[in-house]
C-alpha cells in the first residue's frame, strides 16, 4: 500500500510562492562577509502555520530534521512542517556528546549505523554546511575478561559488516593515549580495547542547523515554539494535530520527540515499552590539543573526548531513576572525576566549566523503534535512549523512504514496535549500554 | 530529589535506594497469554507527571517499597509498604520487579 502518492506537489506545494534558492556559502562569501560586515541571510525562516500539510513532524531534533530534509530532496514531497515546543536542537540533539560509530554488536545495528557514518561523511559537503566531522578513532576498553570476550565479538560481527574494527592490546592503547594510565597496579587494568578508526565527533549543532537551513531552502516549514497538544485520530486513521498555536489537518504524523516520545505516542493511543531516564554530561575549560580519539570505559561507567577547541567532553550512563527532570546532580559529577581520574590521573586539575543533562528514550533492548504503528499515518521514530544523534541521517533517509513509498526499507524492518508484543527483541545491550 | 522516604528508615539519600520501576499489575501466569505478558515485561506508561513506583532500601533496611513520585519535579508525596506485605507479613518478598496486584495500603 502507497501511504502516500503526491509526489509532484500539491496545492499548497512549496514552488508556487516563496521558493528561495539557499544562499551558499563559500570562502568568497565569508571574504564578503567579513570586510562589508554586512549581515548573513536568515539559515531559516517563520512561517505562519498552515491549515493542512501533507505530512507533520513532531520534534525538531536530528530526526525530525533529517526525515524532512529527505522528504523534500529525495522524494519532492515539500509540504511539510516540523513542529517543535521550543527551539531546533533543544533535546537531546543540542544536549548530545556527539559521538559517531557504527561499532555495535548486532549485524542489524551494525549495518544500520554504518549507513549513517557513510552520510555523516559526506554530510557536510551536501548541505553546504560545516558540520566537523572528525573521524578520529574510538576505543572501547576492556578492564575484565569478560569485556574483553565482548570486545572479541563486536569486532568480527563488525569485520563481517565490512567494518574497520579491532581488539587492541594495552601498548597499542598506550600509543594511542600516551597519557592513559596503562599500568596493571589499578583498581580496573586495562586489558585491551576496541579500536574503531571510522569513530568520531562531530558539532552536534551544526547538524541540526545544517539540515534545518537544507530543509526550509527546498520548501519545508519548521515551526519553533508549537508544542502539539493533541492528536486527531478517527477510524483507526490519523486525521491531524491540535498545537498552541492552532489545528493542522494531515494523513501523516511521525513522532520524533525522544524523550518526549511517549507522551506523543499516548495522544494518539498508541502503547510503547520506553521509559525515560535523564543521561547527564560535562565539559572542562579548553587546554592545548592531547587526546585524539574517543576514550570510552564500560566497566567505569565513564567516556571522554577532546573538542576542536580544547574542551574535554565527558559523559557517563544514565541516571539510576526514570524522569523528565533536565537537572544535573552532585552525584554525577562525583562519580565521573573518580572514573576519570582513574583513566587518566593527570587531570586531576582540570576545571568542570559546566554540566547538563537531557532526556533518553531508552528501551528494552538498547534499540531503537521505528516505522508504523497500530494507528495508520501515525509513525514513530523513537527509542533513541543515548546513543541516537549518530543515527540522525539514517533515520531521516529510511523514514521519508517509508513515508514517500509506503514500503518499511530493509535496513529498518528489524526495530518495528511489533517486535515486542512477538518478543523479538534485539540483543544491542553490549555495543550500548554507556550512553553515546 | 535529594531525600527519598523509606518506611522503614525515614529520609535518607537517594544513591542509598536502587529504582525498580512502575508499579503495574502482573497477569496471571496460568491465565494469560504470549502478548499480554510481554505487554506486561515491556509496555511502560511512562507519564509526565505523579507515578507509582517500586525502590529497593538497597544501602539500608534492603526491603522494597512503594513511592508516589512527580516525575518532573522528582517531587515524593508517599511512600509505603507493598500492599501485600500489609496485607500479609508471609507475602513478603523481593519482587526483583514490579509488585503484583498492588492496590494501596496505609502510607508513610
Ligand atoms: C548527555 C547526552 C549525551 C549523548 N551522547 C550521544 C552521543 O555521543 N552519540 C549519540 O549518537 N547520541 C548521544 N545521545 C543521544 C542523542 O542525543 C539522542 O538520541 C538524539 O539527539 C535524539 O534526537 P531526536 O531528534 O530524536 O530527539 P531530540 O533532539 O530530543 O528532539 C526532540 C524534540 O521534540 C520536541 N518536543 C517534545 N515534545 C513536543 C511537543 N509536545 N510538541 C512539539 N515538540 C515537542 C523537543 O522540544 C525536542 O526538541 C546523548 C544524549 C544525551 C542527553
Ligand atoms: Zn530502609
Amino acid at each position: 500500500m502507497r501511504m502516500f502518492n503526491n509526489r509532484n506537489g500539491s496545492e499548497n506545494g512549496h514552488r508556487a510562492n516563496g521558493y528561495r534558492k539557499p544562499a551558499r556559502y563559500s570562502a568568497l562569501d565569508l571574504v564578503r562577509h567579513g570586510l562589508s560586515g554586512s549581515d548573513w541571510p536568515r539559515a531559516w525562516h517563520a512561517h505562519d502555520l498552515r491549515p493542512s500539510y501533507d505530512v507533520v513532524i513532531v520534534g525538531g531534533g536530528v530526526h525530525g530534521l533529517a526525515t524532512a530534509y529527505y522528504l523534500a530532496r529525495e522524494h519532492g514531497i515539500t509540504s511539510v512542517a516540523v513542529l517543535d515546543k521550543g527551539y531546533i536542537g533543544s533535546g537531546g540533539s543540542g544536549r548530545n556528546t556527539a559521538i559517531i560509530r557504527s561499532n555495535y554488536l548486532t549485524p542489524e545495528g551494525v549495518r544500520f549505523y554504518d549507513r549513517s557514518v557513510k552520510l555523516y561523511e559526506t554530510l557536510s559537503a551536501d548541505l553546504n554546511f560545516n558540520a566537523m566531522f572528525a573521524q578520529r578513532g574510538h576505543l572501547t576498553l576492556a578492564h575484565n575478561d569478560s569485556s574483553l570476550r565482548t570486545m572479541h565479538w563486536r569486532a568480527e560481527v563488525n569485520k563481517l559488516e565490512g567494518i574497520d574494527s579491532e581488539v587492541i592490546g594495552p601498548d597499542e592503547i598506550k600509543w594511542l593515549v600516551p597519557y592513559m594510565d596503562t599500568s596493571e597496579s589499578v583498581r580496573y587494568p586495562i586489558l585491551g580495547a576496541l579500536y574503531h578508526p571510522p569513530g568520531g565527533i562531530i558539532r552536534h549543532d551544526a547538524v541540526v542547523w545544517g539540515y534545518a537551513r537544507g530543509a526550509d531552502a527546498l520548501g519545508v516549514h519548521i515551526h519553533q515554539n508549537t508544542e502539539v497538544t493533541g492528536i486527531d485520530v478517527a477510524g483507526g486513521r490519523v486525521r491531524g494535530v491540535k498545537t498552541s498555536r492552532g489545528d493542522i489537518a494531515t494523513p501523516i504524523v511521525v513522532n520524533c520527540t525522544a524523550g518526549w516520545s511517549t507522551l506523543i505516542s499516548d495522544m494518539a493511543g498508541v502503547k510503547m515499552p520506553i521509559s525515560t531516564f535523564p543521561l547527564q554530561a560535562a565539559v572542562t575549560e579548553p587546554v592545548r590539543p592531547f587526546l585524539d580519539p574517543v576514550i570510552v570505559s564500560g566497566t567505569l561507567h565513564v567516556y571522554v573526548s577532546q573538542t576542536d577547541r580544547g574542551e574535554l567532553v565527558f559523559g557517563a550512563s544514565v541516571d539510576p531513576f526514570t524522569s523528565y527532570s533536565m537537572r544535573g546532580s552532585l552525584e554525577f559529577t562525583e562519580g565521573l572525576a573518580g572514573h576519570v581520574l582513574e583513566l587518566m590521573p593527570s587531570l586531576a586539575r582540570m576545571r568542570v566549566l559546566r554540566q547538563w543533562a537531557g532526556l533518553c528514550d531508552m528501551t528494552p533492548d538498547f534499540s531503537p523503534i521505528m516505522g508504523t504503528t497500530p494507528v495508520a499515518g501515525f509513525l514513530i521514530d523513537v527509542g533513541w535512549g543515548t546513543y541516537g544523534f549518530k543515527a540522525g541521517p539514517v533515520s531521516g533517509e529510511t523514514m521519508a523512504e517509508l513515508i514517500a513509498t509506503g514500503k518499511t526499507p530493509e535496513l529498518i524492518a528489524p526495530f518495528g514496535l511489533d517486535r515486542f508484543a512477538k518478543g523479538d527483541l534485539m540483543g544491542e545491550k553490549g555495543a550500548a549500554a554507556v550512553g553515546h | 530529589m535529594i531525600l527519598l522516604p523509606c518506611p522503614y528508615c525515614g529520609s535518607r539519600n537517594v544513591s542509598e535506594f536502587r529504582y525498580v520501576g512502575e508499579l503495574s499489575t502482573r497477569p496471571d501466569p496460568n491465565a494469560t497469554n504470549a502478548e499480554e505478558w510481554r505487554a506486561f515485561l515491556y509496555v511502560r506508561a511512562n507519564p509526565a507527571g505523579w507515578t507509582t513506583e517500586t525502590w529497593f532500601h538497597r544501602a539500608g533496611c534492603r526491603q522494597h517499597f512503594v513511592v508516589e513520585r512527580h516525575t518532573v519535579t522528582n517531587e515524593v508525596r508517599t511512600s509505603r509498604l507493598p500492599a501485600a506485605q500489609l496485607r500479609d507479613r508471609e507475602d513478603e518478598r523481593a519482587t526483583g520487579g514490579n509488585v503484583a496486584n498492588d492496590s494501596g495500603g496505609a502510607t508513610y
